[in-house]
């Protein structure tokens, strides 16, 4: 059966995902980039994965626009003018989001949706902004159809901000993946403990630490897709990523990999990124032709490519020969430290390198930690993170997190599961995550047992959508598939609950 | 050195008082309550011996002293020991100074709101708490006390002038029910209640609340909301059979008891003016 085929009988496709699958397959037919032999080694063996991003990058992975100015001079080519109510604002965006393209073919980032709202919410009647926003959330979630279309809130307190939260608690959405950008001076106690609580029942908002983003990319930050750090009016070109653990089966001990085997494999990385940024500049019409280049809502300057790293954990267990996990990574101190000598070799080596058409950013990449897909199975964990199930306390997973989440400022970031009682104690997890943003932790994910909506790895699916999918129906979201593979392979779903322990007396 | 007895340390726990917390469990008790759940921090380890060829793991040694040695690296946590243990003790017992609990604390300090000492019963370590108290007040954190209440507060507040307040069990108030329940007069136990209210330094007061007992139930807690009023929190706790000992289950249920049954009572407690009392 040919691959088109099989992708127009699968009856677990909507009409969409036929669609995209078509098209990746007729993407795939072309073979104008090339890259050397080394790189095409590297990546049959598993080491280097291109994470199915296509043969022929016809537009950026990630985009960013600037909905700011949207909103002050309208768009030429969708003939929209600049909003002059709530109404308005609401139909200006859900048109534009159709015309962001990305690699999901979805909108990846929708805005800080607070900031924008809030001169036309403050106008209307409290009921009647919510009834707006309910549609509006509404169609994005029947509309851009996937769990990696993101918005922001923050870091102030809103009445939009606060709508959205009551809104999402209602009605339990999956899309769109939701940040909080939390800043300990300008986010108020009671506006974040406000998105503890709604994290708790919808696994969103997650915490962004404003301050080490802010540090990094100035003010105008977007957390997109995962919790991906860009540029706003700008994006990410590409994003490859090293499968660590692959890279380690051939070196002979931990020198030799830093010294040998690693470098090679970032160099290979690199000669691929490298490739591609000057092809979707120079070759693709996206930086030519495109309305939201040529309008101004995105910039090439503000773009840059992501260089992802997975299954840190499970290389330094390799290469210490720890085959024990609960021993391991995480858990040993050995382990940690010889993460930490990888990544310090990582960073060093991918900022000495001179990276094209990446301006914004003295030309140089940036890390990402990569969230893993589906197919990696048990063997490589997301970026940096402890393996699945041998989790220790969460004091120790924190300050293993601290360690490694500065190296990536595209994005990384840590999930933890919560019993029951905390929905009462809203003000622990608070005071949890205030101390580790404090200690360097960059994003923190979090949901409670038992909720239909879950974060499977860095985006949201419905456990009711996967059951869907078992009993080979379509589920509306794109996602929900990646979501089963990563349930079954990774076991992504039985990360360690965070108990409260019986008391002694 | 001071050095008291730790049972363990729970670096994060967010059911001890307001907010995320470290909790110090110390081992000892001088109540020995029918429904402790964790029976084998009620006595201090006399090194009988008898756990220490069953150790599973090797964790356990007698050395030259006679004395129980556990070696926490071997130990796999499976707490044979506790089980076999006839005192009511456990071997797993770190003898901690206040430097050495204190470098635990300090590096939960970043994520906590405070620390609660509890047990087995932390006051047995008076001194020790004072001492605790005073560095964790350095680094800006606050300090609750959870305790059975056999310790006369009034007598000696000096361990309160370092704590923001208590955590007082209140289990039984009938002096025969008492005697038999926690196998100690109760009069400390309410002289507390009175004094800790009036000095402004009582946090929340708990009860648990047994199946089928109406008349010993409805006696406490109509004591304590009598006396507590809107002045605290007061936590109805339902009895639960997980941990108690066999035998004393069969006195008192091996059931958990109804959320409705507990229910009754936070509603006559909150009738007779404790607005704060609520099930857990
Ligand atoms: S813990 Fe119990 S059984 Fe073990 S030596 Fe001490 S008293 Fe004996
Ligand atoms: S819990 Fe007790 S019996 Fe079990 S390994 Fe540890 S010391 Fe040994």
């Amino acid at each position: 059966m040919s691959d088109a085929l099989h992708i127009i009988q699968d009856p677990t496709l909507t009409y969409r995902q036929e669609l995209v699958g078509l098209a990746r397959l007729g993407e795939s037919t072309d073979d104008t980039l090339r890259y050397s032999d080394a790189y095409y080694a590297a990546k049959k063996k598993g080491a280097l994965c291109d994470l199915n991003e296509g043969v022929m990058p016809f537009r950026p992975r990630y985009i960013c626009p600037d909905y700011e100015l949207l909103f002050q001079k309208g768009c030429r080519f969708l003939e929209l003018d600049p909003p002059t109510d709530l109404l308005e604002a609401v139909n200006v965006l859900e048109i534009f989001y159709c015309h962001v393209p990305s690699i999901t073919t979805y909108p990846v980032y929708l805005g800080d949706l607070d900031k924008l709202l809030e001169p036309f919410v403050v106008k209307e009647d409290r009921d009647y902004a919510k009834k707006v926003l309910r549609l509006f959330l509404r169609n994005i979630d029947r509309v851009q159809t996937d769990s990696f279309v993101h918005a922001d809130i923050g870091p102030e307190d809103t009445v939009t901000g606060r709508l959205l939260l009551e809104l999402t608690e209602e009605m339990q959405l999956a899309v769109p993946n939701l940040t909080l950008r939390y800043d300990p001076e300008r986010t108020s106690d009671d506006f974040a403990l406000a998105c503890v609580r709604c994290m708790l029942k919808t696994a969103k908002p997650s915490f962004a630490n404003h301050r080490m983003f802010v540090g990094e990319w100035g003010e105008r930050y977007a957390i997109a897709s995962c919790y991906n750090g860009l540029s706003i009016g700008g994006g990410g070109y590409t994003l490859p990523r090293m499968r660590l653990y692959e890279c380690s089966l051939d070196a002979k001990s931990p020198e030799d990999f830093l010294e040998r085997e690693l470098p090679r494999y970032i160099d290979l990385q690199l000669e691929y990124m490298d490739k591609r940024v000057k092809f979707i500049v120079e070759e693709s019409s996206f930086f030519k032709t495109n309305f939201l280049v040529t309008e101004g809502f995105v910039k090439r300057e503000n773009f840059i490519g992501m260089f992802g790293v997975v299954g840190l954990a499970e290389c330094c267990n390799h290469l210490l020969g720890i085959e024990d996990k609960k021993k391991g990574f995480g858990m040993n101190e050995a382990a940690t430290q010889l993460g930490v000598r990888i990544m310090d070799a990582i960073e060093k080596r991918v900022s000495e390198h001179v990276a094209p058409y990446c301006d914004a950013f003295d030309h140089h990449y940036r890390l990402h930690a990569q969230v893993g897909i589906d197919t990696d199975g048990m063997d490589d964990s997301p970026g940096t993170r402890i393996p699945i199930g041998v989790e220790p306390t969460m004091l120790e997973q924190l300050e293993v997190n601290e360690k490694f989440h500065p190296y990536f400022p595209t994005g990384t970031g840590d999930i933890f599961k919560f019993e029951e009682t905390y929905l009462k104690t809203p003000d622990a997890i608070l005071s949890i995550i205030k101390g580790s943003l404090a200690n360097g932790l960059r994003y923190f994910s979090g949901y409670l047992e038992n909720n239909d909506v879950v974060r499977v790895t860095g985006y949201l699916v419905k456990k009711s959508e996967i059951e869907k999918l078992r009993q080979k129906k379509q589920s509306l979201n794109q996602v929900t598939l990646y979501g089963m593979g990563a349930q079954d392979g990774g076991h992504a779903l039985d990360r360690r609950v965070q108990h409260h322990e019986e008391s002694a007396c | 050195m001071k050095r008291a007895p730790v049972n363990k340390i729970i670096p994060f726990s967010n059911v001890d008082g307001p907010g995320n917390r470290t909790s110090v469990f110390f081992q000892g008790c001088p109540f020995n309550c029918l429904f402790c759940h964790n029976p084998e921090t009620i006595h201090l380890c006399r090194h009988c011996g008898v756990c220490v060829e069953k150790c599973p793991a090797g964790a356990l040694t007698l050395d030259a002293q006679g004395q129980v040695r556990w070696d926490s690296g071997r130990c796999v946590q499976c707490d044979a020991c506790i089980r076999l243990c006839p005192h009511d003790a456990s071997p797993k017992v770190r003898w901690m100074t206040v430097e050495d609990v204190m470098g635990e604390i300090r590096r939960a300090a970043p994520y906590i709101g405070g620390v609660t000492t509890s047990g087995g019963e932390c006051t047995l370590q008076n001194d020790f708490l004072i001492d605790l108290f005073t560095e964790v007040g350095k680094l800006g954190k606050t300090c609750l006390i959870d305790s059975n209440g056999s310790f006369d507060f009034e007598r000696d507040p000096r361990v309160l002038a370092v704590s923001q307040g208590v955590m007082l069990d209140v289990k039984a108030v009938d002096p025969a029910w008492s005697d038999q329940l926690i196998s100690y007069p109760r009069d400390t136990v309410l002289k507390n209640l009175d004094y800790l209210l009036r000095v402004g330094k009582l946090y929340e007061v708990r009860t648990v609340i047994f199946p089928d007992r109406d008349q010993e139930n409805e006696a406490t807690v109509r004591y304590v909301a009598r006396h507590i009023g809107d002045g605290c929190n007061y936590k109805i706790i339902r009895y639960r059979p997980f941990g108690v000992r066999e035998k004393y289950q069969k006195l008192l249920g091996e059931f958990t008891a109804e959320a409705d049954y507990a229910e009754k009572y936070a509603q006559l407690a909150r009738d007779l003016g404790a607005a704060k009392a609520y099930v857990v």
